[in-house]
């Protein structure tokens, strides 16, 4: 079997101690600074990144991964004791952990958060070490017109799953491809909507956007609620570790959540984000068992499906990075970036020219999990204090720590103002009931879409039909429509509302 | 004619403002062809894509009934104003505006002016828990950002320091 070779591979190079030290460390670290509100993986990976430089490739990585899964564990942490989604995939998270938290069950919704992504980070390795070699050849055969139509796909998947208008949806992804595409344009290097300011030739930080819309919009969002709306804690914390009932309601929105989330997670553009919101409203479709908690008031599925999705989901979106060299989101984004100063080429290649540094990352990733399960149950009752922490001193600490992480990925001012700038357009967008995640997304995309866009038709000397003419390219393609046309069929449509509506 | 959605009608607007300015911006680039896209390109045709969403949504919300007209509600002016003042006092503190003539305070100031005009976001706030709050943040970021991470931030006041 390749498959046993080839992990057995991976596990002599991540079982050496000092790379295990390195999944630890970064587990620990990742952990301890993405449960800190409104520091989110992506700030995180950002700021502790210059600490990998100096290590070599593999253990860097290995490192890297360890940060990842620790700021993302650290992530739902937040959101289920302050309401705070540290990224976007944990948003969905907020809406039952916290509502679980506030019923004095907080301790049982992190139990449900880890062992649900620990599960579902298992799973999600082994489908990657399976499937990355036959992708790989896949991707051989990817030409721009391909990856521009898998773009787009990824694109409408986003759409289709993210709450409320779906027009508003695509508006946000179009604002956001626009937004992506504020700097240095890589062909002519001509700086595009840079008002001649040197800091906007380099682009719009996505840390930026991610903090200004996603933290200081909620924060005055969050404060413009009067005061006895969102910080009463209804009961007392109740037992740490979940129920024998717990485990029954959890255990099949576990294995859905895994299942989905391993599915989506592929996709590019979507990965943990879209899987959460996906096994979101799929947990809410299922069928009530008689006594069971009302989703958006404390159910427990609410939280173990989702969290289980997106792990799996960041677990099989290394795919599309490992094996097509396109990150499918900002974590990803930053990933390429550490291989690049490592000299390393993400792409088809990589498993080729540095299988130990390909399978070793894989293996790595389980011993990330595992470490993260290890490291956070025992913690749980320390986090749960900070649910004594009233509102009030919360939000001007997270105000701090946005403020800092943004100034520290690049040691300027610029990056402080242009977070202000983007809290008052997160606020704006919250009042006007347009969603902020889309636009995160097509803000990833906009770039390199618009490379391969380019590529393509230079390729086809303009003519548009390249896209459905070659084969791989017109299936991508007629997926997206597919796609849109379910979700556009009344029956559908009106479903979709429903899973939507809040509480 | 009645907004039967305000939420909606003043997203399209906005859509339609942006996509509209993005589009216009774009002409000023080279456009190009098809097979040879310039720069203006790709932002000219998402400008005009975006403007028309936006349109879409501006006419659905001027003709699809919606319930209790879906209001956009009351600006939270005082959070507003207060966090957004504090992230931007925090940045002139911390680095200073050299354009100004505004010295780098660093960060040990500005986490004490943080804390305070993000405070006053909230009506109630008492100087003396505010202060303490402060405190509390002070130590903890001087110890987690500047002794463990070794982030490069200027602590104390550069007229302080030299």
């Amino acid at each position: 079997m390749d498959l046993i070779t080839n992990l057995s591979l991976g596990f002599g190079v991540a079982f050496t101690p000092i790379n295990l030290l390195y999944a630890f460390a970064g587990c620990l670290l990742g952990t301890l600074i993405g449960v800190l509100p409104g520091i989110g993986p992506v700030a995180t990976i950002a700021m502790l990144l210059p600490a990998t430089y100096a290590l070599p490739p593999v253990s860097a990585l290995i490192m890297l991964a360890g940060i990842y899964y620790g700021a993302q564990y650290g992530g739902s942490t937040t959101a289920i004791l302050v309401n705070l989604p540290g990224e976007s995939s944990s948003v969905v998270t907020c809406i039952d952990g916290y509502q679980m938290a506030r019923k004095g069950r907080a301790g049982p919704a992190l139990a449900a958060a880890g062992m649900g992504s620990f599960f579902a980070g298992c799973v999600g390795t082994l489908i990657l070490a399976a499937f990355a070699p036959p992708l790989t050849e896949l991707a051989f055969k990817f030409g721009p017109a391909e990856y521009f139509a898998l773009m787009v796909l990824g694109l409408i998947g986003a759409v289709v799953l993210a709450s409320g208008s779906l027009l508003k949806a695509v508006g946000m992804i179009v604002l956001g491809l626009l937004l992506g595409l504020v700097g240095t344009d890589v062909n002519s290097g001509v700086a595009r909507f840079s008002f001649d300011i040197p800091e906007l030739t380099d682009g719009i930080g996505f840390i930026v956007i991610a903090m200004g819309v996603f933290g200081y919009g909620e924060i005055i969002s969050n404060l413009a609620r009067p005061a006895d709306d969102r910080e009463v804690f209804t009961a007392k914390v109740t037992g740490l570790m979940p129920t024998k009932q717990d485990f029954k309601d959890m255990a099949p929105a576990v294995l859905r959540g895994t299942f989905l989330g391993s599915a989506l997670g592929i996709l590019p553009g979507g990965g943990a984000l879209l899987a959460a919101f996906a096994a979101y409203a799929l947990e809410k479709k299922m069928k009530m068992k008689p006594g069971e908690v009302p989703f958006g008031q404390g159910n427990i599925r609410g939280v173990a499906g989702p969290e289980s999705a997106n792990n799996a989901g960041a677990q099989t979106s290394f795919i599309p990075l490992l094996t097509l060299g396109i990150p499918p989101n900002a974590v990803m984004a930053l990933m390429v970036g550490a291989m690049t100063i490592h000299n390393i080429q993400p792409g088809p290649q990589v498993m080729t020219s540095n299988p130990e540094l390909f399978w070793g990352l894989i293996a790595s990733m389980w011993i990330g999990n595992a470490m993260l399960i290890i490291l956070n149950l025992p913690l749980i009752g320390i986090w749960i204090k900070l649910l004594t922490v009233p509102y009030r001193y919360l939000f001007p600490a997270i105000v701090l720590f946005c403020a800092i992480g943004v100034y520290s990925t690049n040691n300027n001012n610029w990056d402080i103002w242009m977070v202000g700038i983007f809290g008052v357009i997160g606020y704006l967008f919250i009042k006007l009931g347009a969603e902020p995640a889309p636009l995160l997304l097509g803000f990833i995309l906009g770039p390199m879409m618009e490379e391969n866009l380019r590529r393509a038709l230079l390729l086809s000397r303009g003519d548009w039909s390249t896209f459905v003419t070659r084969p791989l390219s017109a299936s991508l393609l007629a997926a997206g429509v597919l796609l849109l046309v379910i979700v556009l069929l009344p029956a559908v449509k009106n479903k979709r509302e429903e899973a939507f509506v809040e509480d | 004619m009645n907004i039967k959605s305000q939420r909606d009608f003043f997203s399209g607007l906005m859509f339609m403002c942006v996509g509209g300015a993005f589009a216009w911006g774009a002409t000023t680039y080279n456009i190009g062809t098809g097979a040879r896209m310039g720069p203006g390109y790709f932002p000219l045709m998402l400008g005009v894509l975006l403007a028309f969403i936006g349109a879409v949504i501006t006419f659905k919300a001027l003709v699809v009934e919606t319930v209790g007209g879906d209001k956009i509600g009351k600006w939270a002016w005082r959070p507003l104003f207060f966090i957004i003042a504090a992230n931007v006092v925090f940045g002139v503190l911390l680095a200073g505006v050299p354009a100004l003539k505004i010295p780098a305070f660093g960060l040990i100031v500005g986490i004490y002016a943080v804390t305070f005009i993000a405070s006053m976001a909230e009506p109630g706030w008492t100087f003396k828990k505010t202060f303490i709050l402060a405190t509390v943040l002070a130590v903890g970021s001087y110890l987690a950002f500047v002794v463990a991470l070794k982030l490069q931030f200027p602590v104390w006041p550069s007229f302080i320091t030299g």
